[in-house]
């Protein structure tokens, strides 16, 4: 990864090199952005903004694969690291046993908290590939979700934990 | 009739959002980029009660990017509603765009549109605003005295019962057979309150206002009720309904807060500056100046007879709704509508509402819509009979509750705004619900066990019933379009709004049942105000029964079409066909498929559009019941409740899609359970919100969230399409009573006052000593 340092490209904005989603890329970030909004205006859409105060977890991404709030972490926080938003994990076509997992549980209603919790599920399982449900919910606390009730999510993980063992032994 | 031979309806069909929101593909109101937007902030109320004497923006528009500013002097003076609500709102037209008063912390005083959001919050610290403070009244009982600061002195404002004592509805009614209580046994009289709560949906409230090639505005828009925003904010504005479109795109929660038409404002900034504005509520914005729950006290009398016989029962209820009256008169009337029948009152029923104006946020609907409040105090009454005449609380609700068959004079006497409908009970689930739930939870060895505790920690199970709506009957009205591809696909074009609560998936499975092909062969179009036909909107527990009603009625025209032509290309009798498996199928067996029938009527014989539109309305509300139990411990030493096991067993007729509906009920009981250990919104003596934040409003998150189990009692309710009902808003009213009455049979006492925080515990317990 590029380490050189940041360049006020123009007035009030910085280059960042970093990789989003494995594509190493340059960003202009803004004098004081933090990583939500500036994902959200270079086009990922999936980091939500559900209260800017680091307290629903809905701009949750991971920042070298650990999860992080977008609203909290300045932007050029990301510099020189490696950002997974949802789009990383999985697309329509072909998406991630958690994606997979979270929609054959009825896990997704409005939508709206769902990649935040993914990809918190994401940096349990790297961490923990067999998790008890106490230890799901410690890592889903952060992500709150008013719709669900979370039943169906930690089910859903408790899913993907299971599928995703099964390929690691396949 | 059941539900065992259905082939896509009762099955969990995969909800067709799902995959797309999992991937994060965009979908939501801020998802989509606009060339040149605005962003809009607004100017708060710093005061609770205050008319603007001057006020001065021309500092605000020498901010660098700021391209509008608007005050009451430059808008429209239109008395309106906010409640998004059928056409005329039995809600008060006391609400304006903006206006020279303001009423609560938070009201609006202005609006800026800039280039950057940064400008635009820069404006507004630089309005100039001389306000002079009034008195202001923050609780109901202040507001109804004579004397009182008149919160809506306007001479414009409509519908609004007795400005004079801030009652902005009222409603009684009265059953009387014979003397008050003179059967009684035993007669009880109780309040029990409920505070400022917030709904919480995790999206805020935000829309984009902009305009399409022809000049028309579009509001793309993160609401419940599309047709209500287009004709609201026509009439807000003073502009033709012809000239607005409204999308709602896929909506991050709702509860009833975006059943709410805020979007005038917006529309008003892009009007002014010819240029796409965007307005998001910040969380705090959200928290203090969207909608919240009514605030109530309800009194309940209520007379029993040893043989646990309820003889007579009054309610009376106080509603705050806050500086404006939006769901003043609904909410309240259906806190009695929705509760008082449940149980079976032998002599006298006597309903009291009144829903009153403070200085304080603004109520508003909220998913329960005063069944809550309303079934917060029956149901805790019911179990503080019970214990007086010895009675387990579940036989006693057994004997009393509502049967098959059965009607209620509240049902005429209340519906929503107005006289309701008469109705008996064409579906309940609620005997199996009940029995489901004391083996479930183990109701009678858990009883023997917890009967002798000795120590500090106590457990107790307390149980619940509850019945909601099924839509507004005779008021609420849905409709739906078909057309058919040329692959024997088709497009279900609907009003509803998909709140993420799979009313596009399960109405698609309607549909596929009734054309005997697969959900995924619908392509369903929802919630666009120039594409989709009308819809009152997701309200109400509406959606699955009236917007369901519509799709059923649409695909069977649409059946009838095709086999029609069917009947031309295997030239039989159409009474001989039917359709089955994606192909028009003869009782001899031969068959052609619906690819076939599309293709001969778009290109080959009397050609046309195999396409049909239906309307649905009802003229009955079928309630869903339940039955709920809790399992709790209660630490007598810190006063803290824990809920070991929450059952929740649902008669919602026939689940479309059990998945869901569980889905639903879930996130329904757990929201009712954050309201019961936790939530609450503080305000400081002069009426400012305290705890606008998620840290310091407290909603369950997972770690916290106790075990909750939903169990759906399948039953067939002949006016619901495939026999449903609704599932929705019910399992919200359940843990405050069910919570109350566990701790009662825990430790021997009785919590009136939600939320039950350690503190009132402690306090329940030193009082009874």
């Amino acid at each position: 990864m590029n380490n050189k340092n940041m360049i006020e490209a123009k007035k009030g904005f910085f280059e960042i090199t970093l990789t989003v989603n494995g594509e190493p890329l340059e960003l202009a970030v803004k004098n004081g952005e933090f990583l939500l909004d500036a994902l959200r205006r270079h086009g990922w859409k999936s980091v939500k903004k559900g209260c800017d105060t680091g307290d629903c977890g809905s701009c949750t991404v991971l920042l070298d694969g650990k999860p992080v709030l977008g609203c909290l972490v300045p932007a050029v926080t990301a510099h020189g690291r490696a950002v997974t938003t949802i789009e990383g994990l999985g697309t329509v076509r072909k998406p991630h046993a958690l994606q997979e997992a979270f929609v054959a549980a009825g896990a997704v209603q409005c939508g709206f908290c769902i990649p935040g919790m993914i990809l918190s599920s994401k940096a349990l399982l790297d961490a923990v590939p067999a998790p008890t449900e106490a230890e799901i919910r410690k890592a889903l606390d952060g992500n709150l979700c008013r719709c669900t009730g979370y039943v169906k999510q930690v089910e859903a993980v408790k899913n993907a934990a299971k599928k995703l063992a099964g390929k690691r032994r396949a | 009739m059941d539900a065992t031979k259905l082939k896509v309806v009762n099955k969990p069909v995969t909800k067709m959002d799902a995959l797309g929101l999992a991937c994060g593909e965009p979908a939501f109101t801020d998802d989509m980029d606009f060339n040149g937007l605005l962003h809009a902030k607004l100017l708060w109320s710093p005061h609770a009660h205050a008319r603007i004497k001057k006020i001065d923006v021309s500092e605000a528009l020498k901010v660098p990017g700021v391209k509008a500013v608007l005050t009451y002097k430059d808008l429209p003076r239109v008395p309106h509603t906010t409640a998004g609500q059928g056409y005329p709102e039995p809600s008060p037209y006391d609400t304006y765009t903006l206006d020279n008063k303001v009423r609560y912390v938070g009201d609006r005083v202005a609006a800026v549109a800039a280039e950057t959001v940064e400008a635009a919050h820069e404006a507004v610290l630089k309005i100039k605003v001389d306000y002079e403070i009034l008195p202001a009244v923050l609780n109901t009982f202040d507001a109804m005295k004579d004397g009182a600061p008149v919160i809506h002195d306007e001479e414009d404002s409509k519908n609004i019962p007795d400005a004079q004592h801030n009652i902005a509805a009222k409603f009684d009614f009265e059953v009387k057979n014979g003397d008050w209580f003179k059967e009684a046994d035993h007669i009880f009289e109780h309040s029990w309150t409920i505070p400022y709560l917030q709904h919480c949906a995790i999206e805020p409230h935000i829309s984009i206002a902009y305009f399409d090639n022809t000049g028309r505005l579009v509001l793309r828009t993160s609401t419940q009720v599309p047709f209500h925003v287009r004709r609201i904010v026509a009439q807000a504005l003073k502009i033709p309904v012809k000239n607005i479109r409204v999308i709602k795109p896929r909506i991050g929660g709702g509860f009833g807060s975006k059943q709410e038409v805020l979007e005038d404002i917006v529309a008003a900034l892009a009007l002014k500056t010819g240029k796409p504005v965007k307005l998001e509520y910040t969380r705090k914005e959200t928290f203090i100046s969207s909608r919240t729950r009514h605030p109530a006290t309800c009194r309940m009398k209520a007379g029993v007879k040893k043989d646990g016989t309820i003889t007579d029962a009054e309610m009376e209820i106080t509603l705050n709704t806050g500086a404006y009256g939006s769901h003043a008169l609904t909410v309240m009337m259906c806190s009695g509508s929705h509760t008082i029948p449940m149980y079976r009152v032998k002599n006298n029923i006597r309903f009291i509402g009144r829903s009153v104006y403070t200085n304080m946020p603004v109520a508003g609907a909220y998913r329960g819509y005063g069944a809550t409040q309303g079934f917060f105090a029956w149901e805790c009454l019911m179990d503080m009979m019970a214990a007086k005449i010895g009675m387990d609380p579940v036989e006693f609700r057994r004997m009393n509750y509502i049967k098959l068959g059965e009607g209620s004079p509240v049902f005429k006497a209340m519906g929503e705004g107005r006289e309701g409908v008469e109705q008996v009970i064409t579906s309940t689930g609620l005997f199996e619900a009940i029995k489901k739930g004391v083996d479930e939870i183990k109701w009678a060895e858990k009883k023997a066990k917890y009967a002798s505790q000795t120590g500090p920690i106590r457990r107790g199970v307390g149980v619940a019933c509850m019945m909601q709506g099924s839509g507004i009957p005779e008021v609420d009205m849905a409709s739906a379009t078909m057309k058919m591809n040329e692959d024997g696909s088709f497009n279900l074009l609907v009003g509803a709004a998909d709140l993420g609560t799979g009313s596009d998936t399960i109405l698609a499975q309607i549909a596929a049942e009734v054309l005997g092909i697969k959900a995924d062969d619908i392509i369903v179009t929802s919630s666009d105000t120039d594409i989709t036909p009308f819809d009152v909107g997701a309200y109400a527990s509406s959606t699955t029964f009236i917007s369901g009603g519509a799709v059923k009625k649409t695909a069977e025209r649409v059946r009838d079409m095709i086999i029609e032509v069917g009947a031309k290309i295997l030239d039989q009798k159409k009474e001989d066909l039917r359709l089955e498996g994606g192909k028009v199928v003869a009782a001899d067996g031969v068959s052609c498929s619906l690819s076939e029938v599309a293709n001969t009527s778009l290109y080959y014989y009397n050609q046309h559009q195999i396409t049909a539109s239906a309307s649905h309305f009802a003229h009955t509300s079928p309630p869903p019941f339940q039955a709920n139990f809790a399992d709790v411990e209660v630490d007598t030493g810190t006063g803290k409740i824990k809920i070991l096991d929450y059952v929740s067993c649902v008669d919602c007729g026939t689940a479309i899609n059990p998945q869901l509906a569980e889905g639903q009920n879930d996130g329904a009981v757990v929201n009712g359970i954050s309201h019961t250990l936790s939530e609450e919104m503080e305000f400081s003596s002069n009426g400012t919100p305290l705890n606008a934040s998620f840290r310091r409003y407290k909603i369950l998150s997972a770690a916290d969230t106790p075990p909750v189990r939903t169990f759906i009692i399948p039953t067939w309710e002949p006016n619901g399409p495939f026999g449903a009902k609704s599932v929705s808003e019910i399992g919200i009213n359940g843990p405050l009573p069910a919570v109350a009455n566990a701790v009662y049979n825990a430790c021997g006492i009785w919590l009136s006052e939600a939320p039950f925080t350690p503190d009132k515990v402690l306090a329940a317990l030193k009082k009874k000593g």
